[in-house]
């Protein structure tokens, strides 16, 4: 028989360290419905979304319950919409509904894939969709929307990233009744992946088969129990221990993704290595980076232990499962780290060192709110930096921010649940709307250019 | 189908016969059986079959918990590849 004390070490993790599978993502395929209108599109939508998903909570729950893991979401991703609505433009709203909807007769916690791929460049569909997402943010409630606008093979779309400025700025207005909130289900990529399973940026790519489970496990709170019973170790000995953590968890997410595949009648797709944190105390990643022995979050020292941390989790991760996709890194939401809020409220966690820690994990400026009053290209500007670091460092980099309307540096905002509470963080004075208002096409760097 | 049983709780008397009582009468064979006292904690850990049970998992698991509930201590049911996968290669 197994163990006695791994039996406990197992159960202990779940009880006592807030170990969970975040999410159960199942990306459907709507291409096959393109239709000619967008009311024959919706319908279309809606009817294949309800019969593939229809038993996604509900296997959920078993699984929660036959393994004794809490399963926290159950989530959908789609085909990007920007590719279903050429026929309607103008009419996006119509098919944003009727998503909306069927996730929520599904009842998942959110459907991901309102997205637009404008890496290159923009079709004039696809510009009357990015238009479309204020609206569809601020009157859907399970929606979330992606925009990429970069990548390492074709360089970076600055007409897009000042397009994107405006539309953030304007889905804060729409949703100012809620604290900007719509911008939360918000993210603009470079070197998107296709089978992420985490919001807001999941979406089902074209490369992707009819019906595919990913998972994304969680575990900042097991990591960091397990560090804290060696705090004299060295730091060769700190990156195996958080390695052989992560091929724990990530076993945990395989078997999860397999079963649940299995009865849903889906291929399984890939299990996501990410450390994501959730805001309760024991669930952050702020925290093992402290323990690690940064006093603050954002300090000096704060990059090293990150990067250490986001490769051994890959590391550990990768033998676990056999197979791997989406984000897998160690995220860094501000608003949903209680470590990260701490720091930001303290002044040590700034903007700049947020940057440069994405710089060495997944994803980027994720859940970080900033003055209302901020400048549309300041946004933009904000976006195109956190692009090129993706770029040229060949990774996935994301930014979604919140200008919180009526709101400043000192004010902080709480949007709930998974989401947290969010100090608001000053942006550096001082204007890039020359820059961003050049527009066009930014190189791919050399390296890009692999053939 | 093979399940673990965790029970962990304030030792006393009879924590056992409870517990292989409920099993018993719902069919279910216990295949092995470790105890120990750790800091005054009872913990039990079984091994049983759940093949022949009546019960489906959901009930299977809430019948015990209710079982664990009324003789003050935690009882946890888990399918046994959660442990096989974390602990095994």
């Amino acid at each position: 028989m197994i163990n006695s004390n791994e039996i406990l070490e197992t159960i202990n993790m779940v009880k006592q360290e807030h170990f969970d599978v975040r999410t159960i993502t199942m990306g459907i395929s709507l291409l096959g419905c393109i239709k000619e209108t967008s009311q024959k599109t919706a319908d279309a939508v809606y009817d294949i979304i309800c019969k593939r998903a229809e038993n996604i909570v509900k296997v959920g729950e078993e699984l929660s319950q036959m393994y004794g893991v809490p399963i926290v979401n159950k989530r959908i991703s789609i085909t990007p919409a920007s590719m279903l609505t050429s026929n309607f433009i103008g009419e996006e709203i119509v098919l944003a509904r009727a998503l909306d909807k069927a996730a929520k007769t599904v009842g998942v916690d959110f459907l991901g894939g309102y997205s637009a791929l404008v890496h290159k460049s923009m079709t004039e569909s696809e510009k009357s969709f990015i238009n479309s997402i204020p609206e569809v943010l601020a009157t859907t409630d399970k929606l979330c929307s992606s925009v990429n606008v970069g990548s390492t093979r074709s360089g970076i779309n600055l007409d897009a990233i000042k397009l994107l400025g405006e539309i953030i700025k304007k889905t804060a207005e729409l949703t100012s009744d809620r604290d900007g909130f719509g911008c939360a289900k918000f993210v603009a990529f470079c070197n998107a992946v296709e089978d992420n399973p985490f919001m807001a940026g999941a979406f089902h790519g074209v490369g992707e088969g009819d019906t595919v489970i990913n998972v994304g496990v969680s575990g900042p709170g097991v990591v960091h129990r397990a560090l804290k019973n060696v705090p004299s170790a060295d730091i060769t000995e700190v990156a195996e221990i958080i390695k052989k953590t992560a091929f724990k968890i990530t076993r945990v997410g395989q078997l999860i993704a397999t079963e649940a595949a299995k009865r849903l009648n889906a291929e399984f797709g890939i299990v996501d290595l990410s450390l994501a944190p959730t805001p309760v105390v024991g669930d952050s990643v702020g925290h093992v980076l402290e323990e690690m022995g940064i006093e603050t979050v954002g300090g000096h020292g704060t990059t090293a232990a990150l990067a250490i941390l986001n490769d051994a989790v890959k590391k550990g991760g990768t033998m676990a499962s056999s197979r791997v996709g989406g984000l897998s890194g160690a995220f860094i939401p501000v608003s949903e780290d209680i470590g990260m809020i701490e720091s930001a409220e303290k002044g040590i966690l700034t903007l700049s060192k947020l940057e440069a820690m994405t710089a060495v994990c997944s994803v980027g400026i994720d859940m970080v709110a900033v003055p209302g009053n901020t400048d549309a290209s300041t946004i933009s500007a904000m976006i195109a930096d956190e692009m090129a670091i993706g770029m040229v460092n060949s990774k996935t980099t994301a930014v979604r921010v919140i200008p919180v309307p009526g709101k400043d540096v000192g004010d902080s905002v709480e949007f709930g649940g998974l989401l947290g509470t969010a100090p608001i963080m000053p942006v550096i004075n001082s204007s890039a709307q020359k820059f961003i208002s050049r527009g066009g096409k930014i190189p791919a760097p050399i390296h890009g250019n692999k053939n | 189908m093979k399940a673990i049983i965790t029970v962990i709780g304030k030792d006393k008397s009879g924590i056992i016969a409870k517990v292989s009582t409920k099993l018993a009468e719902n069919d279910v064979n216990i295949e092995d059986i470790s105890q120990t006292i750790m800091q005054e904690y009872f913990t039990m850990v079984m091994l049983v079959d759940i093949s022949n049970t009546k019960l489906d998992f959901t009930k299977f698991v809430s019948e015990l918990k209710e079982l664990g509930n009324s003789i003050g201590v935690d009882i946890y049911v888990q399918h046994e590849d959660i442990f096989n996968s974390m602990h095994k290669i």
